[in-house]
């Protein structure tokens, strides 16, 4: 028999019942002795090996059933979850997830699962509680010396070595009569810190803080300097006997971070003593809980290409085109019965465009469904206690916004519980409950989309924020003072700006946040961030429902015609020329009890045969942009109309003030303005 | 071994021009160009291609010679070159021949007013005439393009 025919439905499924294990194992350590979680669980492993076995995956369903095994005995009471056992469950659902992406990538999905299966068998014969120390570490022993890194460092590190950084990975040792070790590692941290940023230590920072560490660890580094003269730098430190820097390139980072989910575990798993913390427990929020008992309701759908959508979307644009043409045509011909028909088919066709834009929508809850275990992980390894609540995880975004959405929020998830949270005794010393919350929420308002990180944590301090930006000289002094709290804070978003003190290998310390918002911009989104000292901060991400069809006016400026989006134009309106104030030269205008900046759009894309102040009134569109307003001054309105986003070829790549072109119903392109530019 | 190209014969002025056939997309008339705002001069703008938003640059701008009126005989020549595709207002666009790749000498530094770096080299056809064969991927250079720009800022 063929069997690659079924690989593509295999991996489909496959990958649909690990995560449906992840969420319900997540569940499950949520409240430990609810056996109908456990039968669920316990099916959805049992298919999997079955479809794996019958694809001949012999690891994947030995693995499988081996959990299987584990599961069964819980399911029949014989056997009472801990944290331990947990804990080697999720390391086997990672290698089963790494081994079914080798299988998507063209593998044969084998892997080396002794040491879980190990585990696995030591639990259910009993002795896992007598040797708990060595099976853990067997468990924990993957990860090995190599300087493994996880999915989001190797972006960062990308990113750097994009923008030309050297990533370094250097190994230091120190002398054998060295007694303060953890001295020496502050030392060289601290030397690090002033030539570049340090990605990844090995171990942990909070590890070398007390001294967990032999006589030697690990940094993956950026920096611009060689590595010949850091490994100088490094070795003049007194008590360090050795240090070797060895420059890595896309290829090796590539490595590392493959073996990871089998290999990651280290900081979690080594502790098995650590009274049973329970993280994430899986939204207390109500809404999270699907029907737990039964089977999961089956809904009628089938599988699509994506790539059969896009081609329905693209053939449908040449359709809005022809139809706007028609439009025009029918209107200037004047015939009674072919202006009906084209009313009828513009109606119909306005009804197929709904249903072409909902196809293509999908709801968050694929990019969010991981983030429970990855907060889960995460709190484990920083030792925080966290509650992840996501609401909204219904709300629907276009295809082309979610797959780009995932990073952005793992990293300032990432940042959240890293920075934003405090320790255990921190919070318990600020008053607060010890568990810390972080709230995921999505929900639709208008034409946008909005998706928010909140956390309960110490909030941003905007005077060292203010202090950072007048000292990275992103600001001057002057400038700073002028600046309202929010304003200092979103400054935080700012190139290569960060104010954590210490080291973490869990978030980029600084290297990421105008990343996060470049990106959200790339969507046509905007990102900002409201906080209060000591209560928290929200970061709030705004998105556009739709990247390929939008509602637009259509302005003139003398013979030329532009696209503006109607998502951004908050009202439009006429002024006599004397009504234009000038106030220190710049020109304004009175609006609704405020007084605006007026942009000139003509001045700003240099139009050959239009200039405003020919004339004795102006139409202009009032435009806003977070608590920032303008009157944008054009020759005249053309109307509403549904444009098709077309990018403007590679060749040009970006422009100023031009987001992108359109084709209009006579054929003519015509450009759509980027109304946040318009605002200096 | 030599092996024939065919070539697209177009003109700027007096000088005869090719380009080889599989980058040339298609040779169009002049049509309505949108002008795109903040780039060179020789940008003249973007049009729409059966349904594709091409950027169309002047090659007579593009090489820093003196732009001419549009006439009759304009044309643009629509090339792709990996991602890019981008249309060349060419004064008028001849035919198709075959060249040897053996009949084709390195450039002297400057003809007809344009930089070595551009050109790919001279070419003899078998009826005497001398074509000038077009180095794209330097014509297509963006790296160019943002100098350009910076210097205009």
């Amino acid at each position: 028999m063929d069997m690659n025919a079924y690989l593509s439905m295999f991996i489909d499924e496959s990958q649909d019942h690990l995560q449906a294990l992840n969420e319900n194992l997540l569940k499950l350590e949520g409240d430990p002795n609810d056996l109908s979680i456990v039968q669920v669980i316990f099916r959805s492993a049992h298919t999997l090996k079955g479809m794996s076995a019958t694809m001949g995956f012999e690891d994947l369903a030995s693995l499988t059933h081996e959990m299987e095994n584990v599961l069964d005995l819980v399911r029949n009471g014989k056997l009472a979850m801990d944290a331990f056992i947990f804990d080697v469950l999720f390391k086997g659902l990672d290698a089963l997830e790494s081994m079914v992406a080798d299988i998507t990538a063209g593998g044969q999905g084998k892997a080396d699962v002794g040491s879980i299966v190990g585990a696995l068998k030591s639990i259910v014969d009993g002795s896992y509680l007598t040797r708990t120390e060595t099976a853990a570490a067997a468990v924990a022993a993957p990860a090995g010396p190599s300087a493994a890194i996880d999915e989001f460092q190797l972006s960062v590190l990308k990113q750097s070595m994009d923008s030309g950084l050297k990533a370094l990975r250097i190994d230091v040792s120190l002398e054998e009569s060295c007694v303060l070790k953890a001295a020496r590692a502050y030392m060289v941290f601290n030397l690090l810190e002033e030539k570049g940023e340090v990605v990844k230590s090995i171990p942990s920072v909070t590890e070398l803080e007390q001294e967990q560490f032999d006589r030697s660890f690990t940094v993956i580094f950026v920096t611009e300097h060689d590595a010949k003269g850091l490994e100088e730098a490094v070795g003049g430190i007194s008590e360090v006997a050795a240090a070797r820097a060895e420059e890595l390139d896309a290829g090796t980072l590539e490595r590392l971070a493959r073996p990871e989910p089998a290999a990651k575990p280290a900081a979690g798993a080594a502790a098995p003593s650590a009274p049973a913390a329970k993280p994430a427990e899986p939204s207390a929020a109500g809404e999270a809980r699907k029907p737990a008992g039964g089977a999961p309701a089956a809904s009628r759908t089938i599988r699509v290409d994506i790539e059969r959508l896009d081609a329905l979307m693209n053939l449908f644009s040449e359709l809005l085109i022809d139809r706007s043409r028609l439009e025009q045509l029918s209107s200037e011909i004047g015939r009674g019965e072919l202006t009906e028909t084209v009313e009828h088919l513009s109606r119909i066709s306005g009804d197929l465009q709904n249903i072409v834009l909902k196809l293509r929508m999908v709801p968050v809850d694929t990019v969010f469904n991981r983030f429970p275990r990855m907060i889960r992980d995460l709190a484990r390894s920083l030792d925080k206690k966290v509650e992840l609540i996501v609401t909204g995880a219904d709300t629907e975004l276009d295809r082309t916004v979610i797959d780009e959405i995932g990073d952005p929020l793992v990293h300032l998830l990432r940042n959240s519980l890293d920075h934003g949270l405090e320790t255990t005794e921190g919070r318990l010393q600020a008053g607060k409950p010890e568990t810390g919350t972080i709230w995921l929420r999505a929900y639709h308002s208008g034409n946008h989309v909005f998706i928010e990180v909140e956390e309960d944590g110490r909030g941003i301090n905007s005077d060292k924020v203010k202090a950072k930006a007048v000292e990275n000289g992103v600001l001057s002094p002057e400038e700073a003072a002028r600046l309202t709290v929010d304003e200092m804070n979103n400054l935080i978003f700012a190139p290569g700006f960060s104010t954590a003190d210490q080291i973490s290998d869990i978030s980029g310390r600084g290297v990421g946040l105008d990343v996060v918002r470049s990106k959200i911009l790339s969507l046509g989104g905007n990102v900002s961030v409201e906080s209060k000292a000591g209560v928290g901060s929200k970061f709030s991400i705004q998105l556009p429902l739709t990247l390929s069809i939008i509602t637009a006016m259509l302005v003139k400026l003398g013979s030329e015609k532009y696209a503006v989006p109607l998502t951004s134009i908050v009202e439009t309106g006429i002024v006599k020329r004397e009504a234009i104030l000038t106030v220190h030269g710049n020109r304004m205008l009175s609006y609704r009890n405020a007084v605006i900046p007026v942009v000139s759009l003509s001045r700003v894309l240099g139009a050959p045969d239009y200039r405003e102040d020919d004339e004795e009134e102006s139409e202009y569109i009032v435009i806003r942009k977070g608590d920032k307003w303008a009157a944008v001054i054009v020759d005249d309105f053309i109307g509403q109309s549904d444009i098709v986003l077309k990018s403007m070829g590679a060749y040009l790549g970006q422009t100023p003030a031009v987001s992108g072109a359109t084709i209009l119903g006579d054929g003519q392109v015509a450009l759509i303005i980027d109304p946040n530019a318009l605002f200096k | 071994m030599a092996e024939d190209i065919k070539v697209i014969v177009f003109s700027l002025g007096e000088e005869e021009y090719g380009i080889e056939v599989d980058k040339v997309k298609t040779v169009e008339r002049l049509m309505p160009i949108t002008r795109v705002p903040k780039t060179p001069a020789f940008v003249k703008g973007v049009v729409n291609l059966r349904g594709v938003v091409v950027p169309v640059i002047d090659l007579r701008g593009r090489f820093g010679l003196a732009e001419t009126e549009q006439t009759e005989a304009t044309r643009i020549i629509v090339v792709s070159s990996g991602e890019m595709e981008v249309g060349f207002i060419v004064d008028r666009a001849n035919d198709v021949t075959d060249i040897s790749s053996d009949q084709i000498e390195l450039p002297p530094e400057v003809v007809g007013g344009i930089q070595a770096k551009y050109l790919r080299g001279v070419a003899k056809t078998d009826g005497g005439r001398l074509l000038v064969m077009l180095n794209l991927s330097e014509v297509l250079n963006k790296s160019e393009l943002v100098q350009l720009e910076q210097m205009e800022a």
